[in-house]
């Protein structure tokens, strides 16, 4: 859910920007990161522990825990926590470890 | 290959003022951070600061990084952002980095200023890895820069001043917070921050803790539990809250994996935030050419870490031979400025910390 209005801050949305979350087409906005669109589409679940397939959704926010990992435009392991969304992203959960092409 | 005089990884408090001050003494500086912006920390903060007005007490964290961020470009620094410093190859010096997810960078430098900031702590509790479950500052990040609410009824664990100023912060977003509880039997943060939120309605539990988080793929609910004064959970005590979020504020470990890999001698020390490197006045570390400053070095203030970052990058410049002339007065300025910020009742705990480590050290 986005925050509408607010008693200090002002939010200065860029232009809506379309991407792909797992065959579905969603909007976001652009300046902020992918997991915050996602989140903001009401999306929780971005990743899944590697041995238990625990669902698993962003803890730091600043690039650090890894715990945020998906596929994204086909490459594996990006952080989406602090990647910024771009127009035409496809965006997927990752299952395993990826592979680096 | 990039190379520089002074490189500075991190761009918060820090890392910035390392970058102005190591600019001014005339050396050539590239400052690093992994963020699309500088300013760490002082992004996501929209409270007045506390802490001295030399350093912008009063003014609201993200201002602050904007006064700090318009210093910086009045001087010749060059800035890489969605760069993150990876890992460094001893032999060399040389540090490696990965620019946006999928390009490695080199970075050979003089002197380098490690201001990587600190990272959330977690609890140890069953299901502790739900979605839903995040840290205070990333609820934070998504809510004062994306403008996102993280959900809709919130459990706040930790009543030190991060999770009292966050639980402000959510209700001014709109989110209503169920409870802020706290394992000890006292708040640890500003009784103002304190009251602001009681004055909301919002119980401030202390003595509690978190016995288990459930919910079916996300966070639904969680049962907490009173302690005991040996911190052990009371039988008969639990209570379950309807919540869909939960923000764990217990706590900051500094960003030493950097130091680590250098070769850096650390020490564990509570105190200061766990494995901290040995460093000595002028914020060098025990591997010369590598300093340190702001929470990285330990676990402080904005207010403090600018200082630190002030010797740091005053020092790193001058023992490559650079001074605009006000070197020995700048740098017994900045370290008296230290010496009277830690002096209040708030420092003890940090010089009781920085004394145990220079103990340690030897
Ligand atoms: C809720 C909250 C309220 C606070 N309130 C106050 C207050 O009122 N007054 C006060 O004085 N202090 C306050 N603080 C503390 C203050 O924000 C921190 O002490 C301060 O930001 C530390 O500065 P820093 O530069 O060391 O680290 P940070 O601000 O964390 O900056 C570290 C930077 O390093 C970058 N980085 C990390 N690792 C890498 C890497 N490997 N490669 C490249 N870049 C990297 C990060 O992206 C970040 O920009 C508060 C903190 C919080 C969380």
């Amino acid at each position: 859910m986005r925050i509408e209005s607010h008693p200090i801050l002002e939010f200065k949305r860029g232009n809506a920007l379309k991407f792909i979350f797992d065959g579905q087409e969603m909007v976001g906005y652009e300046g902020e990161t992918i997991a915050a669109a996602l989140h903001a589409n009401g999306v929780k679940i971005l990743s899944h522990s590697l041995k238990e397939g625990r669902p698993r959704g962003f803890y730091c926010a600043i690039g650090n825990c890894s715990s945020c990992l998906m596929k994204v435009n086909g490459t594996p392991n990006v952080r989406v926590c602090t990647e910024p969304l771009k127009d035409g992203m496809v965006v997927e959960t990752q299952h395993g470890k990826g592979v680096i092409k | 290959m990039i190379k520089t005089d002074v490189a500075i990884i991190g761009g918060g408090p820090a890392g910035l003022s390392a970058a102005i001050a190591a600019a001014d003494m005339g050396a050539h500086v590239t400052l690093v951070d992994r963020n699309q912006e500088l300013g760490g920390q002082l992004l996501k903060q929209t409270h007045m600061f506390f802490g001295s007005r030399e350093e912008y007490a009063s003014t609201r964290g993200f201002d602050i990084a904007n006064i700090l961020k318009e210093e910086l470009k009045k001087r010749n620094v060059d800035v890489l952002l969605n760069t993150t410093v990876v890992g460094y190859y001893k032999d060399d010096g040389v540090w490696g980095m990965e620019h946006g997810e999928d390009k490695f960078v080199k970075l050979k430098a003089k002197k380098t200023v490690v201001a990587t900031g600190a990272m959330e702590r977690h609890l140890l509790f069953p299901n502790n890895d739900l979605p839903g479950i995040y840290g205070a500052g990333a609820v934070q990040t998504l809510m004062n820069q994306y403008g996102v609410v993280p959900g809709k009824r919130v459990l706040m664990v930790g009543a030190g001043n991060i999770g009292l100023i966050v639980s402000y912060q959510l209700l001014q977003a709109g989110v209503e917070v169920a409870a802020i509880i706290d394992a000890a039997p006292t708040i640890g943060g500003y009784l103002v921050h304190a009251s602001k939120v009681r004055r909301q309605g919002v119980p401030i539990m202390t003595s509690y803790t978190v016995k288990k988080a459930y919910g079916n793929g996300v966070l639904e609910g969680a049962t907490i539990v009173k302690v005991d004064n040996r911190f052990q959970p009371i039988p008969g005590t639990e209570m379950d809250m309807d919540i869909d979020t939960m923000c764990i504020a217990v706590g900051l470990n500094p960003l030493v994996e950097l130091l680590w890999q250098a070769g850096c001698e650390m020490r564990y020390i509570p105190q200061l935030g766990g494995h901290v490197p040995v460093k000595d006045e002028n914020y060098e570390t025990t591997v010369e050419g590598i300093y340190v400053a702001g929470d990285a070095a330990e676990i402080e203030e904005a207010t403090s870490a600018m200082v630190e970052g002030r010797i740091a990058g005053l020092n790193a410049a001058y023992t490559m031979g650079f001074d605009n002339g006000h070197y020995c007065d700048e740098r017994e300025k900045a370290i008296k400025r230290l010496q009277d910020l830690r002096s209040g009742p708030v420092g003890v705990k940090i010089s009781n910390g920085l004394l145990k480590l220079a103990e340690e050290a030897v």
